[in-house]
């Protein structure tokens, strides 16, 4: 079978399985699968920037993730005029001398002499820099989390437009790529890996725990939204007016249309960065990306600067992490970094572009409707297959009511059979590279 | 006798807590060492293999205890650990067959092991879950402490208490013998110097007529022993919870690296450098600091270099820092 046909297929058939739990269910649950598939299918680009063009083994989606969704937070979010007045100047100051603390012994340590006097002009330095930076800090955040702690309680953000913030997403999610990228390529592969884990564990626990910043375990909510509110959809006359004339019910229409909302724009962000991810694959570029991922040696012989590579495509693959990061948080309408879970935000995008086919965009964006699709599929169809199986057992029996009761923790042993199952059977994935 | 109480304190706050933690990721790390050096490839697994053996052991203690069977003041999961350990042994024997034996004889690159096993992580994850739910369970019996805070201040009239649990104790007993015992087979027995000889060159190992099948078979049952030994001690000290155990993934690999992956001493006091910083920089240093320095210099904060929430940055700067100026950990391990 002709390569592209195949392709056409499969995204055929996952999108007729949407559709059909869209007709079994209702359109609202199908457009949810499309939209977070969308979001999916953007990370899944991101990451098969990293894995599939240039061999990258990231493990810290979640962390690119979830800074997208606080640059969601920075940006849309009007600002708090009194936690402004109250400690903001200090926090800049606070920031700028952290910063600049470690700016500072980065810059001096190769331009000191080499011995024991450096190391211990170093300590000094950073441990001089630390007092001072917990010094202005420490008042600082006191000062913000105590204006109205139940309803804000955090510094806010600019009140922008939220729109501006999927690009800002990419951005905060690159320089966070750069600052590890910096330390950990040119190593082994698996080191990149740890390192990669350690960062999104610290994005997020900063996320939790920083409430100046994010408001931490309390959350952001109420973000501002690019597409109409339902309600406001419901009390307007023409559009109840047109919906009933189209024979729909104006409430479920109105959610339908703001979903539609969505899907439009992260179509668009989803089209654009398919059709650049092509354009780089298909240039010299990416030829020589793919030169470096299968000989590094050879390629570096050829006078390519492998580990600069690298860098390059690690900032360009998280920033798009960084992007869809943003748009969920834009879609979810809050941030809550208590619900950033490594295994759905980092490993479940690895069975995607795994899945998909790594080296491949269009294998990718597969990859993440599908396994999208089989993520909220297989809960209640694991509840189905328990129901069945327990059926013959008597009610109140502990094992039946345990059974059903684990139903849900079936999705993640199918993720890992997939996993493992697609690279013994199939290692180049549903849409392999050409 | 402000010196004295600071020192109780030191020990009962800093020394006696990182000691526990550092020989359960000693042990943690040994295992992913040893995958290391043997398999070739940094097992993403661990973490949920622990709570595999850990759960298993939990289930056969609740039996016992149901049973009326205890240990007297040991807990009762010391009785059930052997067979935690058999059941996790037969696991990852079954994972191997089934699972790495295609890849190893394809002579796969190192990577897609690693990604092999983040499969294999999902599903022993979604194993536990099932069997035993995502909550925190409790199985620790027996007597609490070898010595309560209370009793250490009538015995010795200080102001600071000083407690040492059971499970600390156990802990490091048990880790001491775990040790005591993988040295003594890796370095007297001819099974354990096969295995050594295979990973330091598999080639010359080959040709010397060692059947590397079985080096395999012998080092997932090794570590199969390792994890569950390492997931019931950090249960019994702290609690069981199959996302913990997930979670421990970085700093036992933090330790491997650190030491130097592939090198069981390396490993051991990886764990321990791990485990120490991670407690002093997580510690609150006012009660020490309070009676060593004059009244006037009392500090008002609580000397704390960094929240407890952010212990996992004590790991990953120390993993950076090790990284960037020896890059092969302390004992330089290998580096494939």
């Amino acid at each position: 079978m002709n390569a592209n046909l195949r392709a056409v297929l499969l995204f055929a058939l996952v999108f007729g399985l949407i559709l059909l739990s869209g007709y079994e269910r209702s359109w609202n649950v199908a457009l949810g699968i499309i939209n977070m598939g969308l979001i999916s299918a953007i990370m899944a680009l991101g990451v098969n920037m990293q894995w599939g063009y240039a061999g990258l083994f990231n493990v810290g989606v979640m962390g690119f993730v979830a800074l997208g969704g606080l640059a969601a937070v920075l940006v849309g979010m009007p600002p708090v005029a009194e936690a402004w007045a109250a400690g903001g100047g200090r926090m800049l100051l606070a920031l700028a001398v952290g910063a600049g603390t470690i700016a500072a012994a980065v810059l001096a340590w190769p331009r000191l002499p080499r011995g024991r006097m450096r190391a211990l002009a170093l300590a000094a330095l950073l441990i001089a820099g630390f007092v001072v930076y917990r010094w202005l800090f420490d008042p600082a955040v006191e000062a913000i989390e105590s204006v109205n702690p139940a309803g804000t309680g955090y510094l806010g953000g600019l009140g922008l437009p939220i729109l501006l913030a999927w690009p800002v997403g990419g951005l905060l999610a690159a320089g966070a790529a750069w600052a590890i990228g910096k330390t950990a390529l040119g190593l082994r592969s698996d080191y990149l890996a740890i390192a990669t884990l350690g960062i999104a564990e610290i994005v997020i626990a900063v996320l939790k725990n920083e409430d100046w910043l994010s408001r931490g375990v309390k959350n952001v909510t109420g973000l501002p939204r690019p597409v109409p509110y339902e309600i406001d959809l419901q009390n307007s006359a023409a559009f109840v007016a047109r919906m009933e004339s189209w024979g729909f019910d104006p409430v479920s229409a109105s959610s339908v249309t703001v979903k539609l909302g969505y899907a439009g724009l992260f179509l668009v962000v989803l089209l654009i960065l398919i059709w650049l991810s092509q354009k780089a694959l298909h240039s010299p570029w990416g030829r020589m990306m793919r030169a470096i991922r299968d000989n590094e040696t050879a390629a570096g012989a050829m006078g390519k600067n492998v580990t600069r590579r690298h860098l390059q495509v690690f900032i360009l693959g998280s920033a798009v992490c960084g992007i869809a990061g943003a748009m969920m948080t834009t879609l979810d309408g809050q941030l809550t970094p208590g619900t950033y879970q490594p295994l759905r935000f980092t490993f479940l995008v690895w069975v995607m572009v795994i899945v998909g086919g790594s080296g491949n965009n269009f294998g990718a964006v597969l990859g993440g409707f599908l396994i999208w699709y089989l993520w909220v599929e297989v809960e209640p169809r694991g509840r189905e297959l328990m129901e069945l199986v327990t059926s013959g057992m008597a009610d109140g029996y502990w094992l039946k009511a345990h059974l059903l009761d684990s139903a849900a923790h079936m999705r993640l042993f199918t993720m890992g059979l997939i996993l493992v199952l697609v690279l013994r059977f199939s290692p180049r994935g549903l849409i392999p590279e050409r | 006798m402000d010196f004295l109480n600071a020192l109780v304190a030191l020990a009962n706050f800093v020394l006696i807590p990182a000691t526990a933690y550092g020989a359960q990721l000693a042990l943690g790390a040994l295992g992913v060492t040893l995958i290391y050096g043997i398999l070739r490839f940094s097992n993403f697994a661990h973490g949920d293999t622990m709570a595999f053996g850990a759960m298993v052991t939990i289930l056969v203690t609740w039996w016992l205890q149901g049973a009326g069977i205890t240990a007297g003041p040991l807990p009762t999961a010391l009785i059930a650990l052997p067979v935690g350990i058999a059941g996790t042994a037969l696991l990852l024997l079954a994972m191997d067959r089934s699972i790495y034996a295609f890849y190893r004889a394809k002579k796969a690159k190192p990577v897609v092991l690693v990604i092999v096993s983040m499969g294999v992580m999902f599903m022993l994850n979604g194993i536990v879950r099932f069997i035993i739910g995502p909550d925190n369970q409790r199985f620790a019996d027996g007597e609490r402490f070898i010595i309560s805070a209370r009793d250490f201040k009538t015995m010795t009239g200080l102001d600071e208490g000083l407690s040492l649990k059971t499970s600390q104790g156990i802990t490091v007993v048990t880790a001491v013998i775990v040790v005591a015992l993988l040295f003594w087979f890796l370095t007297h027995t001819r099974t354990g110097k096969s295995m050594r000889a295979y990973s330091d060159n598999e080639d010359l190992a080959l040709l010397s007529g060692i059947n590397p099948e079985k080096v395999v078979a012998i080092t997932w049952i090794i570590v199969a022993a390792l994890a569950t030994v390492a997931g019931v001690l950090y249960g019994l000290d702290k609690s069981f919870k199959p996302f913990t155990y997930f979670q421990l993934l970085l700093p036992i690999f933090a330790s491997a690296i650190v030491g130097g992956l592939g090198s069981p001493v390396g490993a051991i006091v990886g764990g321990f450098v791990i485990a120490f910083s991670e407690v002093t920089v997580t510690y609150a240093w006012k009660k020490i600091a309070t009676y060593l320095l004059p009244d006037a210099w009392a500090p008002d904060s609580l000397v704390q270099l960094l929240s407890t929430d952010y212990k996992f940055a004590v790991s990953f700067v120390i993993l950076v820092i090790v990284l960037l100026f020896r890059p092969t950990g302390i004992f330089a391990g290998k580096s494939v």
